[in-house]
């Protein structure tokens, strides 16, 4: 049903997509496979126990070799995200230790983590990022979900889908963890995997996903297609940390300037019915 | 603008102030009585909305100039905090970056509006130079604000663009190097367009006063093109037009704001939330979609320089309109020839839009050419041309008389 709201809308709004963005032309990449996140449409929220749950994936898979350098312990407890309690935030950032100072000694230390602290990044700089994965930086994943693109559709109705789909980075970021697979026709490449959903197709992170290979609290089974879609949706909420706020200051807003507007309407037709124009 | 004090105000402090410099005799005289044909229709409601843009990109930059760090290194970080630490900067952010877009939008079609009534034509021909002076004044600031977040997009934009200058024979390189401040696009860069980006704006503000101000002296054009002929064929602009523009503005806000809070980066581009990387090129370099026409013009000729040069005679061949338009018929309403030459005319500009869009190469190539030949064409061969082969059809004798007629 909404996929046919979406489709009729789409061919109905065809004619917008002239003044949308350019298309990308297709290149050596699949769409990413359409999933249904619960943080999209314009009254779409984070589902809370789903963020909780990536963030457990990243922090035991991904941070191992990525950075997240935006995110600061405290945001874990904010509203709009995962809303940790304040204790929970607190006990997550001390397990890790921070490089701080100079000290009153010119020294550098080190102390546990605080909520003011950002996360600490797995590599002291981009080279030895590079050194420790045969030459590719792992990239910081603050903003992945809107630095990638999932969908590639012709010039004409790119700009319309992507209206009502956004760019599909969510679903990229999802389609890639969970979409390893043989290469065809048997081709091997050194030091790289097949993944149909990389641009390319080779990539030089292996598969990082296994199943099991993080322990839910809420007892959730931990399928690779489970933990690809919750890291995702994690990845989602630190790359736009105010989505809920957005959408809520926008619903006010639309519905106030509505009204608005209505009023005008109706004040220049009382005006303008006193003279024949 | 001479009429001294020519009203009576009642409020003393007013009428003080007024008989010393009479800023409210003028506001009331321009912005309230100001007579305006009474059959102007919403098309010409573009102008104020475009103002209100100006105003709106101008309050949000300020603001997000306290909290933005213009250096290579700190520059995409800074916006990132703007983002997520700063009392919704993601609002001013958002504001900002698609205001832009919505002000081309709006002053896109206000330019459609004057070449589809005439707006041009005598005595309005200093008003429409002007206006081609503040789009190209909004197409350099446009761009370099696009430059300041750093991002990958961002960085080989300044790249791509700032390399036209060096098809300019001899002094190519010269110029480039000095547009950069150094041998590549760096933080002197960087540094100068945010110097820039802050200071065209307020030059922006006072084309737009002299835009108006040139307005102002033959008054509004009309969509039947004939000039005012008796008090009858006005209303004031206070009421009647004061609240029409505000509804359209509403509207139009209503749709900004839609993206503003529903889609904000749907117009942007996803690598540009990559942090600049010179050393990456990315797969396609594409402007920003108001300025996809005349990039299509720009990689529509074969040759560099030649490219540069069509792009930059597109924006410069406005400033003689007035005079390759031979008519004295203003509105396309009465002339049904040119009225369709200027819906291909239309249709072409879209078109080098979409090709803009595509990699210059293959059919998407061939159709550049051919519309930025018709680009040109309309401008050069077919107004001239029908200026004088065109019989227009009858005209109303007033304004009154065409709105009458109407009923």
């Amino acid at each position: 049903m909404k996929n046919r709201i979406v489709r009729m809308l789409a061919v109905a709004g065809l004619g917008l997509g002239l003044l949308a963005a350019p298309a990308q032309a297709a290149g050596l990449q699949e769409n990413a496979e359409e999933h249904a996140f619960s943080f999209e449409g314009p009254f779409g929220q984070f589902d809370r126990a789903q963020l909780q749950r990536g963030w457990e994936v990243f922090r035991q898979v991904c941070s191992s070799c990525h950075s997240l350098n935006y995110l600061r312990f405290r945001n874990l407890a904010e509203p709009g995200g995962p809303e940790f309690t304040v204790e929970q935030a607190k006990a997550f950032a001390s397990q890790y230790d921070i490089t701080d100072g100079p000290d009153e000694n010119g020294e550098m230390f080190t102390r546990p983590g605080r909520l003011s602290d950002a996360f600490p990044a797995p590599y002291p700089n981009e080279q030895a990022a590079k050194a420790a994965n045969n030459g590719a930086a792992p990239p910081d994943l603050s903003l992945i979900v809107k630095g990638r693109e999932g969908w590639y559709y012709p010039w004409y109705i790119s700009p319309v889908l992507k209206l009502f789909k956004g760019n599909g980075g969510p679903e990229y970021v999802r389609s890639l963890l969970s979409g390893y697979t043989d290469p065809p026709h048997g081709e091997e490449r050194e030091g790289l995997n097949y993944n149909p959903y990389f641009p390319g197709h080779w990539i030089a992170m292996p598969p990082p996903l296994s199943d099991d290979a993080v322990e839910y609290k809420d007892g959730t089974p931990a399928t690779v297609k489970q933990m690809a879609t919750d890291v995702a949706a994690f990845l989602a909420w630190v790359a736009m940390p105010k989505m809920e706020e957005r959408k809520r200051i926008g619903l006010m807003t639309m519905l106030y300037l509505g009204l608005f507007t209505l009023l005008m309407y109706l004040v220049k037709r009382a005006i303008w019915s006193r003279v024949e124009h | 603008m001479s009429s001294h004090a020519s009203y009576e105000f009642s409020n003393p402090v007013v009428r003080w102030i007024d008989s010393r410099l009479p800023v409210f005799s003028l506001m009331k005289a321009q912005a309230m009585d100001f007579p305006t044909p009474r059959n102007l229709n919403y098309w010409w409601t573009f102008g104020g909305i475009a103002a209100t843009m100006l105003v709106i990109q101008l309050i949000t930059g300020i603001v997000l100039v306290m909290h933005f760090t213009p250096h290579v290194d700190l520059a995409f970080d800074s916006v990132e905090k703007i983002m997520r630490d700063v009392n919704y900067g993601w609002l001013l952010r958002w504001l900002h970056a698609n205001g832009a877009a919505f002000f081309f939008l709006a002053v896109y079609i206000h330019i459609f509006r004057g070449l589809y009534y005439g707006s041009y034509k005598a005595p309005r021909e200093i008003l429409w130079m002007i206006g081609v002076i503040i789009l190209i004044a909004m197409m350099a600031t446009a761009f370099m604000g696009y430059v300041l977040p750093w991002g990958q997009m961002s960085y080989w934009a300044a790249v791509v663009i700032t390399n036209l200058f060096s098809a300019i024979p001899v002094v190519g390189e010269t110029i480039v190097q000095w547009l950069w401040g150094g041998f590549s696009v760096d933080n002197p860069t960087l540094q100068r367009f945010f110097s820039l980006h802050y200071l065209l704006p307020f030059v922006l503000a006072a084309l737009v006063f002299l835009h108006i101000w040139a307005l102002h002296v033959p008054g509004n054009n009309n969509p039947d093109g004939i000039d005012v002929k008796s008090e009858q064929d006005t209303l004031p602009f206070h009421p009647y037009y004061t609240m029409k523009d505000l509804f359209a503005i509403l509207v139009f806000l209503l749709v900004y704001l839609a993206f503003v809070f529903y889609s904000p980066w749907y117009m942007g581009h996803a690598i540009n939330f990559v942090k600049a990387n010179p050393l990456v090129t990315p797969a396609h370099i594409v402007p920003e979609w108001y300025f996809l026409p005349q990039y299509a013009m720009l990689r529509a000729v074969p040759d560099k320089l030649g490219g540069v040069i069509v792009m930059f005679a597109s924006l410069i061949i406005l400033f003689f309109l007035p005079w390759l338009d031979r008519s004295k018929v203003r509105s396309l309403r009465y002339r049904p020839v040119t009225r369709i030459f200027f819906w291909l005319f239309a249709i072409t500009c879209v078109v080098l839009g979409i090709a803009g869009a595509q990699p210059a190469e293959g059919v998407w190539l061939l159709v550049a050419r051919i519309a930025t030949i018709y680009y040109f064409a309309y401008f050069l061969v077919i107004l001239p041309l029908l200026g004088k082969l065109e019989k227009p059809k009858p005209m109303p004798a007033s304004i009154t008389e065409a709105v009458m007629q109407k009923h």
